[in-house]
């Protein structure tokens, strides 16, 4: 609330009748660019729409000459695509609430209270971004088969809960937060838990929203950590039903394809919603991504 | 002021917290202090306990179990140093090391050069129509490595593919880019450099719009032109970020899994296995645990190397 504020967006002046060549070479390389980015992508999307049979039909065409979703339709009946939907939706929402609810505590112990194990704790913390689980996959795998979690959604869920991301966006947040209301919230009686829940918490909103958003987006594509604590078809999440069909002897692209760009719906969804927080998301605390 | 109304409704509820330390002086006199710490180690009291389980448990055992020939079913028979040693006379081993470390000498820098690019011209003021652009060059944020691996393999088909049809209409030859190792690996380049873009952009777009405008305006008093702006006011004072940029995309590159997975599953053969696939198929597949960890342990060795030599070199140029 102190921090200094910039005067109003003073961007170099518009419309200056020099800056019409620069804005025309600006603008080209821009959109050659976004053309570039947008074709895979793209390319993907209309394909998943032609018949199995024109998809390996020359002259390829970028627009299906017989629009159709049998793709879908076969993806969702062959693939049991709604259980592996559901199980994917289970490990993200769970994941994701968890990470809130810790990272925000977390985050708030270490900008608010000042005792030297909370900065140890703080450097265990960021020490597990330098140390990401690929690097103690085996390990942790009978860890968790240690505690009964193998082949369970459980046990994609709770090693993920932890993120240093998550921790120090929050931390870096309730820093700014200014002492003085934490101190008249103590004068008036205030415990230290209900003033984090009451007070800090709602104030929080846009850090929770971000970290949401992000939790959600990496839940939702993880793929090496379920496939190892999911044995069961059952238990699948989509990226590793998405790889099973990818692995097979014969690739069937017209299920890969529809399947695929299901299984996008619902981040690019929660993307256009909340496009916001994650755009604007201040995100110079010791990250991961 | 409403919260302290509601506290005094509340209090005969809690009368032990928090209304005997405001209304006498401290009858106990550790009161005070016993409630700062009480509180934060609350706070902290889950992460902590999934830190110590899913952490520090780990990678105890996992030390203990690279000193072991374990296969993750019964006893776990002490070996020594065999792992390491055989380790280091691993062809294969070293193979995917070296694939592992060619492919992140070429995903960092054209992710760096893309993404500060593509936020450059974000930012600009002269480019046109950028709120679309950004939800373009963002978009590939929100799909999965498997997902992005199955639209690049998709695009890149050697038989039926967009890119061979396109160069085949052109009057050229379809080009192996599945066959040939170094092709594919060139695809597997492309597929990342285009999936990480997008969050590098956004760190990049945050530094940018930071850069304060003066600067830019007393260069342009003195006539300096758009690569000297770039060169000497822009490149300094993106410096933090462009550390954070190369220091977290090394890290992310160098356990790269799911993307190459999908798009050839480190094919052809086994020639394009980075280091991650190396551990999850040794490991995993052929159940050699306590190899793996040991395998593990190199790679967790080499991560922060990498880290603490960029954080090293960083702070030299800082001071």
């Amino acid at each position: 609330m102190t921090a200094t504020r910039r005067p109003p967006e003073l961007r170099r002046p518009r419309g200056r009748t020099g800056d019409v060549p620069k804005a025309i070479g600006a603008s080209s390389i821009m959109w050659l660019l976004v053309v570039v980015y947008a074709v895979p992508a793209l390319w993907f999307v209309l394909s998943s729409f032609k018949p199995a049979g024109d998809l390996f039909t020359y002259p390829l065409t970028l627009f299906p000459k017989h629009w159709t979703v049998s793709g879908y339709t076969q993806a969702w009946t062959q693939f049991d695509f709604a259980r592996y939907f559901v199980n994917t939706l289970i490990v993200a929402i769970a994941a994701t609430l968890l990470t809130i609810v810790v990272s925000a505590a977390t985050g708030y112990a270490l900008a608010k209270y000042n005792n030297w194990w909370l900065k140890a704790f703080a450097v265990c913390i960021l020490a597990t971004t330098m140390l990401p689980s690929e690097t103690i996959l085996a390990p942790l795998f009978l860890v968790v088969r240690n505690l009964g979690l193998y082949n369970s959604l459980s046990g994609v869920v709770a090693p993920a809960v932890i993120t240093a991301t998550g921790t120090f966006m929050f931390r870096q947040f309730f820093v700014t937060v200014p002492n003085d209301l934490l101190e008249a919230a103590r004068i008036d009686g205030s415990g230290e838990l209900s003033t984090f829940v009451r007070i800090m918490i709602p104030l929080s909103r846009p850090i929770i929203m971000t970290l949401a958003i992000f939790s959600f987006q990496w839940r939702w594509n993880e793929f090496l950590w379920p496939l190892i604590i999911l044995n069961d078809p059952k238990q699948f999440t989509l990226q590793i039903g998405v790889a099973s069909i990818v692995g097979a002897q014969n690739v069937n692209w017209s299920v890969l394809l529809g399947a695929s760009v299901m299984s996008m719906v619902p981040l690019l969804a929660i993307y256009l919603i909340f496009q916001k927080y994650v755009m604007s998301a201040d995100l110079n605390a010791g990250l991961k991504d | 002021m409403v919260d302290s109304v509601r506290q005094s409704a509340e209090s005969p509820s809690v009368p032990d917290d928090a209304a005997p330390a405001r209304a006498k002086p401290r009858w106990w006199p550790r009161k005070r202090y016993n409630r700062y710490t009480a509180a934060p180690l609350l706070l902290i009291s889950v992460n902590l306990a999934l830190f110590l389980l899913f952490f520090v448990w780990p990678v105890v055992i996992g030390l203990n179990y690279s000193f072991t020939s374990y296969t993750g079913v019964g006893t776990a028979p002490y070996v020594g140093l065999d792992n390491y040693q055989k380790l280091f006379g691993d062809s294969a081993f070293y193979a995917a090391l070296w694939r592992t470390v060619i492919y992140t000498g070429a995903v960092v820098p054209l992710t760096f050069i893309t993404s500060l690019g593509v936020a450059y011209l974000l930012v600009s003021p002269y480019a046109k129509g950028k709120t679309v652009a950004r939800v373009v060059f963002f978009l590939p944020w929100l799909i999965s490595p498997i997902i992005a691996g199955v639209i690049w393999r998709w695009l890149f088909g050697e038989n039926v593919g967009l890119v061979n049809f396109v160069i085949t209409e052109l009057g050229g030859k379809a080009v192996p880019w599945q066959s040939n190792a170094n092709l594919s690996l060139m695809v597997v380049v492309l597929a990342a450099t285009w999936a990480n873009t997008a969050f590098n952009m956004l760190l990049f777009v945050a530094a940018l719009k930071n850069v304060p405008v003066s600067y830019y305006e007393a260069a342009d008093l003195d006539g300096a032109s758009a690569w000297q702006k770039f060169r000497r006011i822009t490149l300094p004072a993106i410096a933090p970020t462009s550390f954070i940029v190369v220091l977290l995309s090394t890290l992310h590159t160098m356990k790269e899994y799911g993307l190459i997975k999908a798009l050839n599953d480190g094919g052809p053969g086994s020639e394009n296995n980075l280091i991650v696939q190396y551990i999850y198929l040794t490991g995993f597949r052929r159940g050699h645990i306590g190899y793996a960890s040991a395998a593990s342990f190199i790679l967790l060795l080499i991560l922060m190397i990498i880290a603490v030599v960029q954080l090293l070199a960083n702070r030299r140029k800082e001071s």
